[in-house]
């Protein structure tokens, strides 16, 4: 096949014409890779796309694979801290009236617990995933736009760190993690804890934001050629479903705590109803954003789900259309369900009963996925490994939280057990069960690509066993004892109440839970530097990321792959069909069209740049410069302005002309 | 793996226009995004005005003309928006200069009768409710015309240098041709909230 075939005539830009002309493109032209030997190509490659050497390199790099790293290792250590915070609260609460933590404290422990397993790690880490995942899997040479990818890296680790220095001097959001007025306005939230929260969600808000452009348009335009919607793997497509619900839902909490910030320091009354404003619209502003966040955190986990169970039932999916269609269902019905965090506000009751309805209604989709699943497993020949235990974890406590979902969804039960322990029981059941588990597994059965070395099998499944019954041992007795009537948030709890022994084997559970992580990071680190190796495809497993070397090289694939198949390494078992005519001396990647993948343009990617870095603190300096003063958006326009400019400025290289 | 030639793509173009560039889908995600962001803050300020029955809260109209005009100006400045996006597409780098510099010419002008809008509100942002979202619509408007005047006039000065004549470079211009529509056409609604609400509502 010729690119003739592919690009009509009618397709093809002006360039011609301006090439008659002598002038645009032809000129600049170099070597190209058709009929170059593998040892040539490679070193070629290698040159034009590699990290550049030293701090600055390092700092520059725009390789998708080493951000992702970046944010991975980032993303896991703030789940450390933010498990270390679940660990001193469940101290304080092992027995009735301990004083081992003062209520503000405490508030602040529950607070940064909350902000930091959502906005730190949860969202940020299904991202990275994605980043490191995606290019590979749609058979790319790098995510699109990769200096903004870098950039959002940069955002987020000064958001993180922004909002970790903040409570190592005590001044820590203290407003729990949906942060509501008017306890974070600014008559009853003086200091600057509030401010704290609002800022570092705008930070990590901008990130993601980022990072879901960037997915979107790699997915859509740089899939390798052949690779038609209906070829898209599962795992692409949740990513590709996730960031559009970033996209249309993280703009609500943007502009929540815009407003909130604006409140508190600027004196306007947006949320205050004594002067026309309402407190209200705050919970509607934030759940519109807050109920596709747990699908945010939830729909790149069906991904990784979709991905491990063919690869161990050593059979395509079944159903593959069905799963598509529920992603992209519970994607749309996502929005509809906001108002079901807000039973207890005395809204209308015909309100309440639609979103009753729809929150019964996203059961669904969820369920086609479930069976869909399982069917896969029946009718294949599962080989039970480390990566499908954690699945079938995940099939257990993800159940059992949709189920306390479906009871919560019904108004009365709901007015019964608001704000207390049987709610947290349900979310951490949703999104432990439904997000964390499937990311241990995708651990695991990702982890040789990354490194180029096996996790311990053994050490696997210790991790497994001891995470799901410190697990279960922590959070089903929270329904119970939610069901008696403890309240979240509390700091302690009187002897008289008699709940002081469940509450003492709920701490038990939490700190085997937290064992089993300390295990994980083990096994980590020890089968980092003394794992098994690898090889390019461990599991035998299906799709594009498989077909390249474990850790891929900063190139990903010495030529693209031609898809023709939803699982391209299993329709054709050697020689990989390939393309050929790409430049070896410009990082150039094929730009595809959206709907059938045909090769449309070779385009240039960005090369390595520190300009990212440098827009990313003087956009970080601005936010932290604006809690105090809103002049700071005035005096930070200028060093934005001037690091942007020399981001977009062209250097002169192959990639800045055409 | 081993691999088979089964493609050649030497032939293929190294830039496109329009929707068959990543750039322009780029753009796209950002105006969605940006345009949730408009909506929901239309959203709160209608949500505020069903809550109240008097939603003005006894401040008075708000002057319209200076927003008129910004509105004129802009509807205006979408016509050579679209005869630069024919010569950024015809990659005609003498036309593409000169409407760069018109576009940013037709960029600062309203920009300066934004500024006297803002007095024309008659009401500042922390009188009440009220006037708190009439500042947080129109400032949310503004910075969408600052950033984009600002990488109008960034592009220009690029386009009058050595790095102009590329397909690439006409490429980011087509984008900011589409982008300055997304800015005019997010300003009519906010217009309308802001000026003919009060009046009919």
């Amino acid at each position: 096949m010729s690119s003739a075939d592919l690009t009509s005539e009618r397709d093809l830009p002006p360039e011609r014409e301006a090439s008659a002309k002598g002038d645009i493109a032809p000129g600049r032209d170099g070597p190209r890779d058709t009929g170059m030997d593998d040892a040539s190509l490679h070193r070629w490659l290698a040159r034009t796309w590699r990290t550049p050497a030293g701090i600055i390199g390092a700092l520059s790099s725009v390789d998708h694979k080493v951000i992702a790293r970046r944010y991975l290792i980032t993303a896991f250590l703030f789940l450390c801290l933010g498990g270390l915070n679940a660990v001193a609260m469940r101290i304080q609460l092992s027995g009735p009236q301990r004083g081992l933590i003062g209520p503000d404290l405490y508030n602040q422990l529950f607070t940064m617990h909350g902000v930091t397993m959502m906005f730190l790690f949860a969202v940020p880490i299904v991202q990275a995933t994605g980043i490191y995942l995606v290019p590979l899997m749609v058979g790319t040479r790098n995510i699109a736009f990769p200096r903004l990818n870098a950039f959002s890296y940069w955002v987020y680790v000064s958001g993180g760190l922004f909002a970790w220095v903040s409570f190592a001097l005590s001044m820590a959001p203290d407003v729990g993690w949906f942060a509501y007025v008017p306890l974070s306005g600014p008559e009853y939230g003086p200091g600057k804890r509030a401010d704290v929260w609002a800022q570092m969600i705008t930070y990590t808000e901008v990130s993601s934001l980022a990072v879901a452009v960037a997915t979107i348009v790699t997915v859509f335009k740089q899939r390798a050629p052949g690779m038609s919607l209906d070829k898209i793997p599962l795992y692409v497509w949740s990513l590709l479903v996730t960031s559009f619900v970033v996209v249309f839902a993280m703009p609500a909490v943007m502009i929540t705590s815009t407003f909130l910030i604006l409140d508190r320091l600027v004196g306007t009354h947006i949320f205050n109803p004594a002067e026309g404003g309402d407190a209200l619209l705050f919970q509607h502003l934030f759940w519109f954003f807050g109920h596709p966040e747990v699908y945010i955190i939830f729909l790149p986990a069906t991904g990784m789900v979709s991905a491990i169970i063919p690869a161990f039932a050593r059979r395509p999916v079944f159903g593959h259309l069905g799963l598509v269609l529920s992603l992209i269902a519970v994607g749309f019905l996502s929005f509809g369900l906001w108002v079901h965090h807000m039973f207890a506000t005395g809204l209308p009751k015909l309100g309440a009963s639609v979103f009753t309805a729809s929150s019964m209604m996203i059961a669904i989709p969820n369920g086609i996925q479930i069976f869909c699943w399982l069917a896969t497993l029946w009718d294949g020949r599962p080989v039970i490994r480390t990566p499908l235990l954690f699945v079938l974890g995940f099939f257990f406590i993800f159940v059992i939280g949709g189920l306390t979902g479906v009871m919560l969804a019904s108004v009365p039960l709901d007015l019964q057990v608001h704000d207390t322990y049987f709610v947290v029981a349900h979310f951490h059941y949703v999104l432990i069960g439904g997000a964390v588990f499937p990311l241990l597994g995708a651990a695991y059965f990702w982890f040789p690509k990354i490194t180029g070395r096996m996790m311990s099998e053994r050490l696997g499944r210790w991790h497994f066993w001891l995470a799901l019954i410190g697990f279960n041992a922590a959070f089903f007795p929270m329904h119970i004892v939610g069901l008696w009537g403890m309240p979240r948030r509390v700091y302690t709890y009187p002897a008289e109440l008699g709940w002081g022994n469940i509450n003492l084997f709920i701490s038990a559970g939490a700190v085997l839970f937290f064992l089993s992580f300390v295990l994980f990071a083990f096994n980590l680190v020890h089968s980092v530097l003394k794992g098994a190796p690898a090889g390019d495809n461990p599991w035998d497993a299906g799709t594009l990321e498989w077909a390249t070397s474990s850790p891929p090289p900063s190139y990903n694939f010495a030529r693209i792959p031609v898809v023709t198949n939803v699982e391209p390494l299993w329709a054709e078992r050697e020689p990989l069909p390939v393309a050929t005519g790409l430049r070896v001396d410009a990082r150039e990647l094929i730009i595809s069209t959206v709907a059938e993948a045909h090769p449309d343009i070779r385009e240039k990617s960005a090369t390595p740049s520190i300009w990212p870095l440098l827009a990313a603190i003087a956009v970080g300096g601005t936010f932290l410069y604006s809690i105090f003063t809103p002049w700071a958006i005035v005096w930070g326009a200028a060093p934005i302005a001037v690091t942007l400019i020399g981001w977009f400025w062209p250097k002169g290289d192959p990639e800045d002309e055409e | 793996m081993n691999q088979r030639p089964a493609m050649d793509i030497s032939g293929l173009p190294t830039f496109g226009h329009g929707p068959r560039s990543p750039t322009w889908w780029g753009t796209l995600g950002f105006m969605a995004l940006e345009g949730t962001g408009f909506a929901l803050a239309a959203g709160a300020h209608l949500y505020l005005a069903t809550l109240w029955p008097n939603w003005r809260l006894s401040a008075p109209q708000p002057n319209h003309w200076p927003g008129t005009i910004v509105t004129l100006l802009l509807i205006v400045s979408l016509v050579p928006n679209h005869m630069l996006n024919r010569y950024a597409k015809e990659c005609a780098i003498g036309p593409v200069r000169i409407g760069m510099v018109v576009m940013s010419l037709l960029g600062v002008a309203p920009l300066i009768v934004r500024w006297f809008e803002f007095p024309a509100l008659n009401i500042y942002w922390d009188t009440n409710a009220y006037g708190s979202m009439l500042w947080v619509l129109l400032g949310l408007h503004t910075t969408h015309l600052i950033t984009d005047v600002g990488d109008t006039i960034v592009l220009t000065v690029l386009m009058f240098t050595h790095h102009g004549y590329s397909g690439r470079r006409f490429g980011d211009v087509g984008d900011n041709v589409f982008y300055w529509d997304f800015v005019v056409l997010t300003w009519i609604p906010i217009y309308l909230l802001i000026y003919w609400l009060p009046r009919w509502g």
